[in-house]
């Protein structure tokens, strides 16, 4: 089985969001950058089936140098080898172009996994984009994953309030989340892994030509919100009055 | 001209979501001279969208069609665009909308902007305000194609009645159904009763500070007042003490109340970062240190075994009065 693990790289949860350059950019200085969280759970799901079915697990990441130390990450976790298109991934549309263009290139995979939406500009469309642009089917907010024989496939998808199950065949492109694998089997890169991500092949791409559908012109960070109102325990009716008559949600 | 919105139900109900699109479209049709046009599969009630400012449905019968399909449903709503000369369509930001947005805005050739907060700015290109960096950031990004898809954020439009005078349509698209198949569903698991947390008005949410499983009688009693449902934080659906499905947070659902209380929860910023469009926060806490303190708006320093009961009792004889 050959699987296509698409990563985005994401300022750690706990970064101080900053605009720089007259509030046209996202100011990247002192950022940690991590792999996607929605992405970590659709990672281990793909070397869990490499590890059952065997095959070759490939990354691929749409990003400038600087992504890099993270595409190591993904190596040292335990796929075999990366793909990087040498571009600033700004708009979805042009984003999902390029990796479109690489898999039609490269069109011999079973399963493509995406997080369902990188937490630094929260689209979630790329990954359907590319479903859409190959011709491949496509399934989001994956929770659950099994191969039954061959290339027929179950998979759980979220809807609102429960989940359904569907039935059907690779290849297939799924946004992953958690749900996919447990909280407790995601893997964490360990020392011979980090050794052996050194010399694993890391190939980058040229660009490919393609259109921009939109553009960011500013940045602001929302409105501060005003100080909290604290109300002693023993005044209840305090909050209560609060949320009735001044937040008017109760 | 016209502005499309696809218009979802729940159970065939018009959905919350539905009714927040109304509102939004009518706002932005009332100031661009264009009429508002739902497109729905299998609505049962499908004139409760004139009170948003709907003034046409269409309303898809076909009972094959009323179960969703990304792609079928996609396909109906480029048809509907295309007969009713839309050039912007509109969708929610429920688990369905997410997962065909991108399916519809390729089908249409047009371009797609999701996380949308605001109505689009005045002035010659089209802009719109979008959430970004989970909520830490808003980014002002110009469309820049004519046709336009864009995925509007819960609760952030609100649900305004702007009542119009409207007709229902019977529309029977022309689609493939053979995608229905090519992904088939075999089992749909839902919980029932409550509202889900995704579309409820008020949740309540508990953490680590309850000490252990048996303690969440009290927080489902006070979801109970509030009619409300009950999240949990991700330690706690870690360890098992509640199921995952109530994980809300970073990785797990990202919610937007109008009202969420946080019982022994300190306000991680993983946690923070699902529950930050909520409209209003109250912290029960009894760590005044606790970094929710500074995110909420409202806060009570006290220990969660006194302050909810207490709680409960005065608000079922508020909600008496």
């Amino acid at each position: 089985m050959k699987i296509l693990f698409l990563m985005s790289s994401v300022p750690d949860t706990t970064s101080k969001i900053n605009f720089t350059e007259n509030d046209t950019k996202f100011d990247e200085d002192g950022i940690q950058f991590v792999i996607n969280p929605h992405d970590e759970f659709g990672l281990t799901k793909a070397m869990q089936l490499k590890e059952k079915l065997g095959g070759e697990l490939v990354v691929l990441n749409v990003g400038t140098a600087k992504t890099e130390p993270v595409i190591r990450k993904t190596l040292a976790i335990g796929a075999d080898r990366a793909i990087r298109i040498d571009v600033e991934p700004t708009d979805s549309y042009f984003t999902a172009s390029q990796i479109a263009q690489y898999i039609k290139q490269n069109n011999d995979f079973d399963l493509i996994i995406a997080g369902k939406e990188s937490l630094d500009y929260n689209s979630g469309i790329v990954h359907g984009l590319v479903a859409e642009m190959t011709g491949i089917k496509f399934v989001n907010a994956c929770i659950g994953l099994d191969v039954i024989e061959n290339n027929v496939i179950e998979i759980a998808r979220e809807i609102e309030g429960g989940k359904e199950i569907i039935d059907t065949t690779m290849p297939i492109i799924i946004g992953g989340q958690k749900g996919l694998v447990k909280e407790e089997e995601l893997r964490i890169p360990n020392m011979r892994g980090i050794m052996m991500a050194r010399k694993k092949p890391l190939e980058v791409l040229p660009a490919f030509e393609a259109e921009v559908k939109s553009k960011i012109e500013k940045f602001e960070k929302p409105p501060s919100k005003g100080a909290i109102k604290l109300v002693e325990k023993d005044n209840l009716d305090a909050l209560i009055n609060l949320l009735h008559n001044e937040a008017k949600v109760i | 001209m016209s502005i499309l919105i696809y218009a979802e139900n729940q159970n065939g109900k018009v959905s919350k979501g539905a009714k927040e699109l109304a509102a939004y479209a009518k706002a932005y049709g009332d100031k661009s001279g264009q009429e508002v046009v739902a497109i729905g599969f299998g609505l049962e009630n499908p004139k409760e969208l004139y009170t948003y400012g709907a003034s046409k449905v269409l309303n898809v019968e076909d009972p094959i069609l009323k179960n969703f399909n990304a792609y079928a449903h996609a396909s109906g709503i480029a048809e509907a665009a295309t007969k009713e000369n839309a050039s912007l369509v509109l969708i929610s930001s429920s688990n369905d909308a997410v997962y065909l947005g991108p399916i519809l805005a390729k089908k249409m050739q047009a371009g797609y902007l999701s996380q949308v907060m605001a109505l689009p700015e005045d002035g010659d290109t089209f802009i719109v305000k979008r959430k970004t960096f989970s909520n830490k950031g808003i980014a002002y990004t110009a469309l820049l194609t004519e046709k336009k898809v864009l995925r509007i954020a819960k609760n952030s439009f609100g649900l305004k009645e702007n009542p119009v005078d409207g007709n229902v349509e019977s529309f029977n698209p022309n689609i493939d159904a053979s995608a229905y198949d090519m992904l088939k569903v075999i089992k749909v698991e839902k919980v029932s009763g409550k509202v889900p947390l995704t579309d409820a008005d008020i949740i309540v949410s508990a953490g680590r500070g309850m000490k252990g499983p048996e303690n969440w009688g009290m927080i489902e009693e006070l979801a109970d007042v509030l009619d409300a449902p009950v999240s949990c934080s991700k330690p706690v659906a870690d360890i098992g003490w509640r199921p995952h499905a109530e994980h809300v947070g970073q990785t797990g659902k990202q919610v937007a109340p109008n009202l969420y209380i946080a019982i022994g929860i300190s306000g991680a910023i993983q946690h923070l970062a699902g529950v930050n469009s909520s409209k209003y926060m109250v912290v029960i806490n009894n760590d005044p240190e606790a970094p929710f303190f500074k995110a909420a708006d409202y806060g009570v320093v006290g220990d969660a075994f006194e302050v909810v009961p207490a709680l409960i009792e005065k608000l079922k004889v508020f909600k008496q009065g």
